[in-house]
């Protein structure tokens, strides 16, 4: 009878533990859009093929991927995989998928970007990249119309487009003639075209050159030109974009990125004309804008390599990649998705245009640009420039100062990195 | 012999305890359980002996002190002494006092671009100015609202709750509240274009965007001290202030001869209650302005913060040594404060 009951309890047990046994994948995920939406649509059917695996999309704001992840991740309690945007600053942590994918396939399709991944003598295939964006401006062509101002060229000069800019805004009376985000990636590809190296002859990184840039931006957002209110009213290295100002009309220059494309089409309609004109030129003779986005890892802490593995190389594929592009909007980092072209889903003909300029302006970006998107000290840099250029806008630091002072935090952060 | 134990009174046995009369029901569901509790306390105390057995009691708060007070402060000081951006003190170098050399290394402290952390010393005097102007305001305001709510005001009870009713919000409300009244499309703005006065970006100028941040920390607190003071002013015995009537003193002479004298000791307490709560400003203010423009609303807490967990890389070692400075001067006022309370309670 004992026996029976023993038997009975470990029978019921175990069957009550069956769901629990399935292998579970966590999958922590931010969006800029609907993305973590269509990624655990696209997964169920992962799932479906896979019975007995089932992922987890945990949605997350994208605050919790860039200070929560890392502290979860050194404690050994991340999760099985992530959707980031610290590309090379996370590799420690990433599951090699080598051994488990068609590398070269990987190779054909996605190129440059696995290269963001990649770190010292970590050199494997760690990352799907799933969004492709590059910074550019965005521009109120009514705004431009009702002034009677013609648009500069695809050659313009940031000073062209300043003093264009501010010919609209008075003779329309709009409060700001330009913006550009509160952030350090934002103003790379303006400084590459002002001059700025970033790295030093070792490959280490550096602001040497990045105080022409400096001091122009400085002068534009004392003398107007651009809206204080987004680099001088937050304080730290705190994010802040002008989307609204842009929507709501008050802006006619606005220089954000391609992510911002479905926002636009969503929230100005057709209220006014508005088109993406790319990265203007600088004094260095580049017009670059800086590329950047997000991607896919594993890490190496996961219970289940070979699944994580098996879920990032079903999103690379080309009919789930193109799909998810169209779905969400983005521009294809995909070489394959790329040349054929994307028909993004539900893009009005404008944000279909915008699109497609800001997939025009890859060539342009710079070389050093695409190198500094995969330096894993990126995040740092971004974070130093946001921060003392505020303090010179509003008169902490004197544009030098601001400038020495960069030099000196980054040697710190290099040093602490070590 | 059993140490102490063997001098202490045997305990009474379950049976000698005396009942109350007509046993509730709710004694006779306890009485079994407490019965049941009292055997192992019974052999604790013939184990340990009486006086031994305060340690049984105060066991579980001290673990869960220590957990969670003691544990923390010596972790910090162990991050303090390490270097590094990793997380794990295991993986973090030992540096000494590296951290502390380096948090003070100026040329001139009263000049935060002549210091190697120019951020933290930033942080320092935006703290005390902050604390200055905050406290002296708030302590100010708050006695002459206890003042005029003491009196036989009409609506007295209403005044008193709208008082303290902006102790009851989130700080995050409070700042999103002004942020909205304040910012350039903000409620005031509209106002003061409306009478023709005209807007200002009040959030983009340091000096306007660090004053607001006093007034919207004033007007958050003062009603927790007004209570305090309230408190105060109505233990004073009213006979001192009838018999100053009789006197015939002056309301100026009475507020100065006898308000503030025998308000004083909760004056005190207020003041240091309000100088430790200034020093930890973080939330109201970091919601209202991010520390900006620049960093003129960068307070220490703020620096702690960004540089051991929202910068990159991550400088915890800094970052500790920054949160041990600040918890010695909390641990001044709170002497201070503990000071005066046995002073006042000694009479």
């Amino acid at each position: 009878m004992t026996n029976l009951k023993l038997f009975g309890t470990t029978a019921l047990a175990l069957t009550l533990a069956a769901p629990a046994m399935a292998q579970e994948i966590r999958f922590m995920c931010y969006s800029d859009g609907n993305e973590c939406e269509v990624y655990d649509d696209v997964l169920s059917r992962f799932e479906a093929a896979n019975p007995g695996v089932d992922v987890i999309v945990d949605v997350v704001p994208y605050q919790a991927i860039l200070e929560n992840l890392p502290v979860q991740l050194a404690a050994g309690t991340g999760p099985d995989m992530a959707k980031i945007t610290d590309l090379g600053g996370l590799n420690q942590y990433y599951l090699d998928l080598t051994s488990h994918i068609d590398t070269g396939y990987w190779d054909n399709s996605f190129g440059g970007t696995l290269g963001w991944y990649r770190v010292g003598e970590r050199q494997g295939y760690y990352g799907l990249h799933s969004q492709l964006t590059i910074t550019g401006a965005f521009v109120n062509a009514t705004l431009f119309e009702q002034a009677g101002v013609a648009l500069p060229g695809p050659t313009a000069t940031w000073d062209d487009w300043a003093a264009a800019s501010r010919a609209v805004a008075e003779a329309t009376g709009t409060p700001f003639p330009m913006a550009i985000d509160r952030s350090g990636h934002r103003v790379a590809g303006p400084a590459i075209s002002y001059g700025a190296q970033y790295f030093d002859a070792d490959g280490n990184g550096s602001f040497a050159g990045f105080d022409a840039f400096a001091e122009a931006f400085v002068g534009w957002n004392n003398d107007g030109t651009f809206a204080r209110d987004v680099w001088a009213s937050q304080g730290g290295a705190t994010y802040q974009d002008a989307a609204q100002e842009f929507i709501n009309g008050q802006l006619v220059f606005y220089y954000s990125g391609s992510w911002q494309v479905g926002r636009m089409d969503s929230q100005v309609g057709d209220l006014f004309d508005w088109q993406v004109v790319g990265s203007p030129c600088g004094p260095a003779g580049a017009c670059s804008g800086m590329p950047g986005g997000a991607g896919i890892v594993g890490f190496e802490q996961t219970q289940h390599p070979e699944i994580v593995a098996a879920v990032i190389d079903y999103l690379a594929q080309e009919d789930v990649y193109a799909e998810v592009a169209a779905r969400t909007r983005n521009l294809p980092a995909h070489l394959g998705v790329a040349s054929k072209g994307v028909q993004f889903e539900g893009a009005s003909p404008a944000a279909q245009a915008a699109l497609n300029a800001f997939a025009a302006d890859l060539p342009d970006v710079s070389p050093i640009a695409f190198a500094y998107q995969g330096y894993p000290m990126n995040r740092a840099m971004f974070g130093i420039t946001v921060e003392r250029l505020s303090q010179a806008i509003v008169g902490e630091l004197s544009v030098a100062d601001a400038a020495a002072r960069m030099g000196d935090d980054l040697a710190a952060a290099l040093a602490e990195s070590k | 012999m059993r140490g102490q134990g063997a001098s202490a009174p045997a305990p009474l046995s379950p049976a000698h305890i005396a009942r109350p009369r007509g046993d509730s029901l709710a004694l006779r569901v306890i009485a079994p359980v407490m019965r049941l509790v009292e055997i192992p306390m019974v052999a604790c105390q013939r184990l340990l002996g009486i006086n031994r057995l305060a340690w049984v009691f105060l066991a579980p708060n001290l673990v869960l002190f220590g957990l969670f007070a003691f544990l923390p402060v010596i972790l910090n000081i162990a991050y303090a002494t390490t270097g590094g951006a990793d997380v794990l003190l295991a993986d973090r170098p030992y540096v000494g006092v590296r951290n502390f050399a380096l948090l003070g290394d100026c040329a001139n402290y009263l000049d935060p671009n002549s210091c190697r952390e120019d951020k933290f010393w930033r942080a320092v005097w935006n703290t005390t100015w902050f604390v200055t102007l905050q406290v002296g305001i708030m302590v100010g305001f708050s006695l002459l609202t206890a003042i005029i709510l003491n009196r036989e005001i009409r609506a007295r009870g209403f005044f008193r709750a709208v008082f303290f009713f902006p102790v009851l919000l989130s700080p995050v409300v409070v700042a999103l509240i002004w942020k909205w009244i304040l910012q350039r499309e903000g409620v005031l703005n509209a106002f003061l274009d409306w009478t023709g006065v005209g807007g200002y970006n009040w959030l983009v100028d340091a000096d306007w965007a660090f004053g607001w941040s006093v007034f919207l920390s004033v007007w958050a607190h003062m009603g927790f001290y007004t209570l305090i003071l309230l408190a105060g002013l109505q233990a004073i015995p009213r006979d001192v202030y009838e018999a100053a009537t009789m006197d015939r003193a002056s309301p100026w002479r009475v507020f100065r001869r006898i308000t503030l004298p025998l308000l004083s000791p909760t004056m005190l307490v207020v003041l240091v209650l309000a100088l430790i709560k200034g020093v930890q400003t973080f939330d109201e203010v970091y919601a209202f302005t991010g520390g900006g423009p620049g960093t003129a609303t960068t307070f220490i807490i703020q620096y702690i913060y960004e540089e051991g967990f929202a910068g990159a890389p991550r400088l915890f070692g800094l970052a500790a040594a920054a949160s041990l400075l600040v918890a010695g001067v909390l641990v001044v006022l709170t002497l201070v404060q503990l000071w005066l309370n046995r002073r006042s309670a000694n009479g």
